[in-house]
């Protein structure tokens, strides 16, 4: 099993947490990982974008060729179309239709969400909004997470797994909001796809 | 990558605990991304503290450099890093420690940055290497990159000689497995066998240079045994391929199975091992150079007339004569199939990096625009950090921004040339980076120059790192000669703005040097502090 995973936001947004969680459900299972990341000066209110690979064999490039993305998991609409010439022709966008609007010109919210539809596969959902319901706000990259989690290629327990693990020093009470921000996601996808 | 016996590390991350676990006694740097994980890492290290393992930041790349040789003339090993226009800054010092040797084991980090993601330009830290005539590491992977320190440390004490250690962008910031050895301790102090050696005198800086000639021809042999230079057959002899860094992953990723129908070389140390390089010339029609950054081993092989040898790479066309690589370029370079996702949307925009909302210097750029706005525009010259970003919209407040310290010394050049009031823009840690030394000349020359230090108590650009001049700033400058009457701190906070644009107004107004410090924290270093401080409540 090999998944090739772009990341997008905006600097802040916790997709290094993502892709933290992703990861260590993947070692725990023995898979090989490489993961680039996006430091310095990106990080200032600009779009950001991470390449995650994981796979049960030895893996090559650092970056994953155009073309050739399982999916881009995107914690902001626009951003997940910036990558759309990384996915490949069966891959799938998963994204939070909630902008993140720190430009003068960002363009209209319903015209980027009718362009998301446009993407033959894709899981479009109000994280920001589903995180709320769910009583845990800040994790709206977690409801992502939880809406990107059947197309991973683990069973969704590892997923869990790695919450606790992630958060468990932050306390009993923080890991069940993730998780429960999680399985919100999850659920949210299952009625989608 | 296995979790059971592998520990996930950035490519610089893998470099420090390299230097860890190779018995480094002190790191050396000045922030730089992409190298400013690599001494983070050893700042952050509970082994690196119980071992009292130097690692405190420099005040720049030279200075790193320099105190980095002091710890190697002191028979101990040191590692200095710094992305590579730092290179630039520590060149005197590094080009001459090829000449004086090392004693204790020396590495010299330069992370390189094509298609220059946060630098000015894309130079590569190999030429450096070339005209130092040091060996040079480069490594393809992050098991390599921490399995290079070590070789890297036993080369430079071997032949007591510094050694380049390059990597670029990608390298830097990328995570996965590495198998980490047991540490070695750190070596004890130990005087250099001849006192004399780094004495550059020219009587014995011509006897240390016939050495270091001599020696070239050493690490060339090491080259040609070095297990970092590998040439792998292959079938069809149509083409050779010759690799180096990340490039190698990008070749391997167009054959899912690893196995390249064509002879390879992939190179981790130069001076380029001369056999494998003839050998591939002997046995293929061409050769194709894939490499990360300028064209430097594919000139070499090119040579000036390019006669003889048919030689593909950057300079040919065959891949973009700038710019990072990818899998996809290198695919087009084999005349394999290229893939591509969908297009990006017409509605797409640019989020290009911004400062941030409440920080201190949309405040200062605000009041120097309202006090300049009755002169001719294009008079603030500035510099290297976030306030760069008052270059873009909605500021548009600065007109330069070419090298650490620029700012100073090309406001007084303009100013020589009759163009007053010149004004210089530079925050605190660029200051004491590399603007003293241009506000002493301004000083002493007593010119028509109002120099605003932004100072917001950190080096902030490259993550938060300590500013070294801290609380000092005003004591610098008033030391480097500047009148006490024409230094002003002010708060760049919008309840201040008219009274601060007076003051601004009034130094402009003055034919001599004027310094005004505006001086507030940093936003995101005052939500880090308070973070920390609610954790340990």
């Amino acid at each position: 099993m090999k998944k090739d995973i772009i990341l997008a936001g905006v600097g802040g947004q916790g997709i290094i947490s993502i892709a933290a969680i992703i990861g260590y459900a993947a070692l725990e299972q023995g898979m090989f990982l490489k993961q680039s990341e996006i430091h310095g000066m990106s990080q200032r209110g600009g779009d950001v974008m991470s390449n995650l690979r994981i796979s049960h064999h030895e893996i090559a490039s650092d970056l994953i060729p155009f073309g050739q993305a399982d999916m881009i998991i995107s914690i902001e609409p626009l951003e997940s179309l910036r990558y759309l010439p990384y996915l490949s022709p069966d891959g799938w966008v998963i994204t939070n239709t909630q902008p993140f609007n720190n430009i003068p010109n960002y363009p209209e919210i319903q015209q980027v969400v009718d362009e998301i539809h446009k993407v033959p596969h894709h899981i479009a959902l109000d994280a920001d909004a589903i995180a709320k319901e769910a009583g845990s706000p800040k994790a709206a990259n977690i409801v992502i997470l939880g809406a990107a989690s059947p197309f991973l290629g683990m069973a969704y327990e590892k997923l869990e797994d790695a919450i606790r693990f992630t958060f468990g020093k932050k306390g009993e009470n923080i890991v069940e909001l993730n998780l429960k921000a999680l399985k919100a996601g999850r659920i949210f996808a299952d009625q989608h796809i | 990558m296995n979790a059971m016996q592998k520990t996930l590390l950035l490519g610089d991350e893998a470099i420090a605990q390299g230097a860890l676990d190779a018995g480094i006694s002190g790191i050396y740097a000045y922030p730089g991304t992409p190298s400013t994980e690599i001494t983070e890492f050893v700042q952050n290290s509970k082994y690196a503290k119980e071992n009292h393992i130097h690692s405190s930041w420099s005040a720049n790349e030279k200075t790193a450099m320099e105190t980095a040789l002091g710890m190697s003339y002191a028979g101990k090993r040191a590692m200095v890093c710094m992305k590579h226009v730092g290179l630039n800054v520590a060149a005197d010092p590094f080009i001459n420690s090829a000449i004086t040797g090392a004693n204790g084991g020396l590495i010299v980090v330069s992370a390189d940055d094509p298609s220059m993601h946060s630098s000015q330009n894309e130079q590569d830290s190999r030429v450096y290497g070339k005209f130092a005539m040091v060996p040079i590491l480069e490594p393809s992977n992050q098991q390599e990159a921490y399995d290079m320190v070590h070789y890297g440390f036993d080369l430079s004490e071997k032949y007591h000689i510094p050694v380049l250690y390059r990597i670029t962008t990608r390298m830097a910031h990328s995570r996965s497995g590495v198998a980490l050895k047991t540490p070695r301790s750190q070596n004890e102090i130990r005087m250099p066998d001849d006192l004399r050696q780094f004495v550059l005198l020219p009587a014995i800086a011509k006897r240390r240079y016939k050495n270091l000639l001599k020696d070239h021809s050493a690490f060339m042999e090491e080259s040609a045994v070095s297990p970092f230079n590998h040439y792998m057959d292959g079938q069809d002899k149509s083409k050779g391929i010759i690799v180096c860094g990340l490039a190698y992953n990008y070749l391997l990723e167009n054959f899912p199975d690893r196995n390249v129908p064509h002879p390879v070389l992939k190179i981790g140390q130069y001076p380029i091992p001369r056999k494998m390089v003839e050998k591939m010339a002997d046995e293929c029609s061409e050769i194709l150079v894939v490499e990360e950054g300028y064209p430097v081993i594919e000139e070499l092989l090119k040579g000036y007339l390019g006669r003889g040898l048919k030689v593909r790479g950057r300079l040919d066309g065959t891949l973009p004569r700038d710019g990072e690589l990818n899998p996809n370029l290198v695919a087009v370079a084999l005349g394999l199939h290229d893939t591509m996702g969908l297009a990006v949307p017409g509605l797409m925009v640019g989020r290009p990096p911004s400062l941030c909302s409440g920080c201190p210097h949309i405040d200062s750029f605000y009041g120097l625009s309202e006090a300049l706005q009755d002169l001719t525009r294009g008079r603030v010259f500035s510099d290297i950090g976030c306030y760069t970003l008052g270059a873009l919209k909605p500021y548009e407040a600065i007109n330069s921004c070419v090298d650490m310290g620029a700012s100073i010394t090309m406001a007084k050049g303009a100013a020589d040339a009759g163009m007053v009031p010149a004004v210089a823009v530079i925050g605190d840690s660029t200051f004491t980076h590399s603007g003293m030394t241009g506000l002493l000349d301004a000083v002493n020359d007593k010119s028509p120059i109002t120099v605003l230090i932004l100072d917001n108590g950190t080096t902030a650009m490259t993550g938060g790192q300590d500013s070294p001049g801290t609380g000092k700033i005003e004591d610098i400058c008033k030391g480097l000669g500047v009148e006490e009457a024409h230094i002003h701190i002010i708060r760049p906070l919008k309840k201040f703005h008219a009274e601060n644009v007076r003051i601004l107004k009034e130094e402009l107004a003055y034919p001599g040097v004027s310094v005004i410090i505006p001086r507030r924290e940093c936003i995101v270093a005052i939500d880090k502090r308070m973070r920390e401080k609610f954790k340990n409540k």
